[in-house]
């Protein structure tokens, strides 16, 4: 069982608000669907066993890329050729 | 390349559609001048896509999806923009936050998900081809639901380059038509290497339909017409084997004992997953603005709260917790365990048969509002998500009706073997329409 504190952590942790009004209702569909996922109790086994595939690497050259007004054309917040963003600190 | 156009105008009372291209530009080729839709989270360079979701209202991809610039060079025309359940993220395309398209074989119930609106625009006779994702069922559900066929490939036979990922190590693209020799031929165009897609395989596709399966061996898993799915449902497919049998195919009974978590598995992945990949719409590059006033968090907080739906958040809360420290054992790993599980009841009874058939879907399509729990709305994905968890081709074409919905027949096939799964579903497709 998680409770709406630990829910409210959660959509705390994924940048994902949460209204106090909606917080009892998301929290019991919460745990109706960890309770489903209980059954992976049950699993026995090895997990995933190597495979015949490899990381596909290739070198770091440059290549052409998009234009950067092209880039910039999407965002809502520009200066001066970059894209703004909120303060990180 | 794009030397004529149509005129693409249609009367879209089904809300297939999120953009509609009027004048679509084409060139000539193997599609020439071919009207094909594209699902809402496919990169269509010039034209809207916003993944069914407020997040993205507005963004326009400065590039092409692989599998579009794939449909451009080979004469198709772009004729628009499909509605679907927000990232992905449903059953039903109610999930949309343009409002959901209805069925068009009854207007009361949903066309299923979450590329529902391409299977309503192929279903109504909008346009003869579209593309779809599919993650758990995405392409093969909304398939049954309508009438329609649409084929989920072998994981890495078409380019996932220009998708908007949702859960990358699920999802597919694949062609939805009205018919099989339809969705083999938009797939000889859409599949092959790509090397901006890591998990791009070179398998290309070329293969013509043939209706000939004497002497193939269908294996039809007990939990395939058991508990949960709809008695007339497992009649109707089970009508259908039968007929195959007649085509000269054998049926041997097998059982999947994995599919007892195969959901959860399912869904513990595809969240996980979610939570990572949609960490990017913070409306900061792309989609609503961000106010760049405020702190990062309570920024960032705000454009999510007000702009992804409620199905979206829950997915992405599921997805953190599942990974977060102290369940991450209990959850996700145990989910990759039961992953392998699933692979290895697969690959034993491949051994033994060449393809395995049975419903598509556990019941006909639901009304509208019907499924108001998420959790009532997952167990319906119970029949597809096996073969995404396997990597496995499958393919979903009607086989009869229940009520007068249309009902789902589904072939799964081994790795990279959709060649045969095409021939059983034209070998069927061939023999009903006699």
């Amino acid at each position: 069982m998680v409770t709406e504190k630990e829910v409210q952590h959660i959509a705390g942790l994924a940048d994902i608000g949460i209204d106090t009004g909606e917080l009892g209702a998301f929290t019991s569909r919460f745990n109706e669907i960890l309770d489903y996922f209980d059954v992976l109790d049950r699993v026995q086994g090895e997990g995933p066993a190597s495979c015949d595939l490899s990381n596909v690497m290739r070198e770091d050259i440059v290549e052409p890329s998009l234009p950067q007004e092209e880039v910039l054309k999407n965002a809502a917040a520009q200066e001066d050729g970059f894209i703004k963003a909120p303060r990180v600190m | 390349m794009a030397a004529h156009e149509i005129t693409f105008d249609p009367d879209d009372r089904y809300n297939a559609f999120l953009t509609t291209c009027k004048k679509a530009p084409h060139g000539d080729g193997k599609l020439g001048g071919i009207a094909v839709a594209v699902k809402d989270n496919i990169s269509t360079r010039g034209i809207e896509t916003t993944c069914g979701s407020k997040i993205l209202k507005g963004y326009i991809p400065p590039y092409d999806a692989h599998v579009v610039g794939l449909l451009r060079q080979s004469g198709a025309a772009i004729a628009g923009k499909t509605n679907m359940d927000e990232f992905g993220m449903g059953t039903t395309t109610e999930n949309s936050a343009f409002g959901p398209t209805l069925n068009p074989c009854d207007t009361t119930r949903v066309p299923g998900g979450s590329s529902g609106g391409s299977a309503a625009a192929v279903a109504a006779g909008m346009v003869r081809m579209a593309l779809g994702t599919d993650t758990g069922g995405s392409i093969r559900c909304p398939a049954a639901f309508c009438g329609i066929v649409g084929l989920k490939p072998t994981y890495g036979r078409v380019s996932r380059y220009g998708l908007i990922a949702y859960a990358n190590s699920l999802e597919q693209i694949g062609p939805m038509a009205r018919n099989v020799s339809d969705v083999s031929l938009l797939m000889q165009v859409i599949s092959g290497h790509d090397r901006r897609d890591t998990t791009s395989y070179t398998r290309p596709y070329t293969h013509t339909p043939s209706p000939d399966i004497k002497g193939i061996k269908i294996g039809v898993p007990q939990e395939y017409f058991g508990a949960g799915v709809d008695r007339n449902v497992a009649e109707v497919t089970k009508r259908a084997i039968f007929r195959l049998e007649e085509l000269g195919a054998t049926t041997v009974p097998c059982s999947i004992p994995s599919m007892e978590y195969a959901l959860a598995a399912y869904y513990v992945t595809c969240t996980s997953e979610a939570s990572s990949n949609l960490a990017r719409f913070d409306g900061v590059r792309y989609g609503p603005a961000a106010d760049t006033k405020k702190s990062w968090h309570d920024a960032y907080r705000e454009v999510r709260e007000a702009n992804f739906g409620t199905e979206v958040r829950r997915r992405i809360m599921l997805g953190t917790f599942a990974l977060s420290s102290g369940y991450y054992g209990k959850y996700y790993a145990k989910a990759q365990v039961a992953r392998q599980n699933i692979k290895q009841d697969f690959s034993r009874i491949f051994s033994e048969v060449d393809v395995i058939a049975g419903p598509t879907m556990p019941t006909i399509a639901f009304k509208l509002g019907e499924k108001s729990d998420p959790l009532s709305m997952y167990l319906a994905d119970i029949l597809t998500v096996p073969a995404n968890l396997a990597g496995i081709p499958a393919i979903s074409l009607p086989c009869g009706k229940v009520e007068g919905m249309p009902v789902g027949l589904q072939i799964m096939g081994k790795p990279f073997e959709d060649e045969r799964v095409i021939d059983v579903a034209c070998a069927y497709e061939q023999a009903v329409s006699q």
